[in-house]
């Protein structure tokens, strides 16, 4: 089976522009990617596009084509959705079509505006990737969920909020020199204990930020690669979802997310490799807790002891594993839609050499992502390799 | 927004009537599992005959959070906790009335108690503390 190379990569800034269109976003993504890529938008056989929120932040649906003739391109699109993992989910069925021989170049990614909704609205937004009937009408938000969480970690495992603190800290440390950062500035553990709390135990400096932003990814063939001679030494080698009950309630574990760790098994098993061949990690780290939950799932820590991973500097950038060198959703945004295919962007970008932060990866060659939907009823984990 | 919560929602909207007169059941199949409405079809085992049975008159919070950032349905209503509680085949997310938020804690027993949104006057599945 071929490898599916990740040809070019282009983000916008994350961050809030209020009054930049979605359509804008996207275009501007797409055309970095493109640029990156060397390909020709000609050659693009279908686009494959995440968004989650379109109908209440810009009174928008059916944004797929839209959002191929905002990138110049003229080929059939689809959009994707599955809350936080929209663009995950576009990945996934592109690294599909492409090693079926279906298609050999195709361009894929997402965008999310957010902040133009404010914080009622976007709060209001993200409660409708959970359960309607039986936890958005108890009150439940979406940090609220992500909190009920981290309450039942902490009973069933120990660990505090000094200890989640630690790795809020070290992704605003890791988006220092990402200018596409939505916050390169540093911050300290008492920062995080003394913010306003949202839903306790979590707290405002505990949850990523609402965002607008865009990626895009243009993905071809290894054949088209070699044939175009292009500079694509980075390949998708895995890929894997995960499913689970859609309320936290209905869960087997309140404290776990299985359906990030199906996604896990599946996309190692996929490329070939176990937990312990993974050099550097992006995993959805929407609230602190949501990075211990990701790297239990992914058996990159001990259930129960992820929680310490970055206050013992396991996890951080000059630590055995580095997780979240963009910064994470934490500091580098979560326009939500744009996320998971930013998250490959970020992680090609490492492991080709060209990240700012690639220095402190320099001889990794395999790394994972792991994006998540909604309290992970949905997780899409890629796996990436250096292959050539 | 108001046209949409003029509309009934089956199962769920019956449920509530139920529970306010302290008749709140489950749903459960011939294997055991239990699930909460509206539901054709039992999502553990794929059983289509799910019977109602009473829920058991109180529960046990599992996990709690206190919400100071609502949705804009429940603005008037924070700070305010939330709970997953189990009662027996089924856990139930809800908000823990009758209690001052601070006081709630892992392990509490609790009775469901229909409430109302303060912001918006719409029903809400409320857990008030049993007294021991
Ligand atoms: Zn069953």
């Amino acid at each position: 089976m071929a490898n599916v190379r990740v040809a070019g990569t282009g983000l916008t800034a994350f961050g809030a522009s209020p009054e930049r269109t979605g359509r804008d976003l996207f275009a501007e993504a797409s055309i970095a990617a493109f640029e990156d890529s060397g390909v020709h938008r000609d050659d693009v056989e279908g686009v494959l596009y995440g968004n989650f929120m379109g109908e209440l932040a810009e009174h928008q649906g059916h944004q797929g084509p839209l959002m191929a003739e905002a990138a110049g391109v003229q080929a059939p699109a689809t959009r994707f959705e599955s809350a936080c993992a929209s663009s995950g989910a576009a990945v996934r069925e592109a690294v599909k079509r492409i090693r079926t021989g279906e298609d050999d170049v195709l361009l894929v990614g997402g965008t999310e505006r957010m902040t133009n909704l404010g914080t009622a609205g976007a709060t209001e937004a993200l409660a409708i990737a959970a359960d309607d009937l039986w936890e958005v009408r108890a009150g439940t938000t979406f940090p609220g969920a992500y909190a009920l969480m981290a309450q039942a970690y902490f009973d069933a495992f120990g660990g505090d909020r000094e200890e989640l603190a630690h790795i809020a800290v070290k992704n605003h440390d890791n988006a220092l020199p990402n200018e596409n950062a939505q916050y390169q500035r540093a911050i300290e553990v008492d920062d995080v204990l003394e913010a306003p709390p949202v839903s306790e135990p979590l707290g405002l400096y505990d949850a990523c930020p609402v965002s607008d932003g865009a990626s895009a990814l243009v993905l071809t063939s290894e054949d088209y690669a070699a044939e175009h001679d292009l500079e694509a030494p980075v390949a998708i080698t895995g890929t894997g979802q995960g499913g689970d009950r859609m309320a936290l309630h209905d869960r087997d574990h309140l404290a776990r997310s299985p359906a990030a760790r199906e996604a896990g098994e599946e996309a190692y098993a996929d490329a070939g490799i176990d937990a312990g061949d993974v050099e550097v990690a992006e995993v959805h780290d929407c609230f602190t807790i949501a990075e211990v939950l990701a790297l239990e799932a992914l058996d990159l820590e001990p259930i129960g002891e992820g929680i310490s991973a970055a206050r013992d500097g396991r996890t951080t950038a000059d630590g055995e594993l580095p997780v979240n060198l963009s910064g994470g959703l934490k500091a580098k945004g979560h326009p939500v839609g744009a996320t998971g295919a930013s998250q490959v962007a970020e992680m090609a970008m490492l492991l080709a050499g060209t990240h700012p932060n690639s220095d402190h990866v320099a001889d990794a060659t395999t790394g994972v992502t792991h994006n998540a939907g909604g309290t992970v009823a949905s997780a899409m984990v890629h796996v990436l390799e250096v292959v050539a | 927004m108001s046209d949409i919560d003029e509309v009934a929602d089956a199962g769920f909207d019956e449920w509530l009537d139920a529970a306010e007169t302290g008749d709140a059941y489950c749903l459960e199949c011939a294997n055991g599992h239990g699930s909460l409405p509206p539901r054709r079809v039992c999502p553990d085992c794929g059983a289509t005959n799910l019977e109602e049975i009473v829920l058991p008159e109180t529960g046990e919070i599992e996990t709690f959070t206190i919400t100071h950032v609502p949705t804009p349905a429940f603005e008037q209503d924070a700070p305010y906790a939330t709970a997953i509680a189990n009662f027996g085949l089924v856990r139930i997310t809800g908000q823990v009335v009758g209690v001052d938020p601070e006081a709630v804690e892992t392990g509490l027993e609790v009775a469901l108690e229909i409430t109302v949104s303060e912001t918006t006057g719409e029903r809400v599945i409320g857990f008030q503390p049993v007294s021991p």
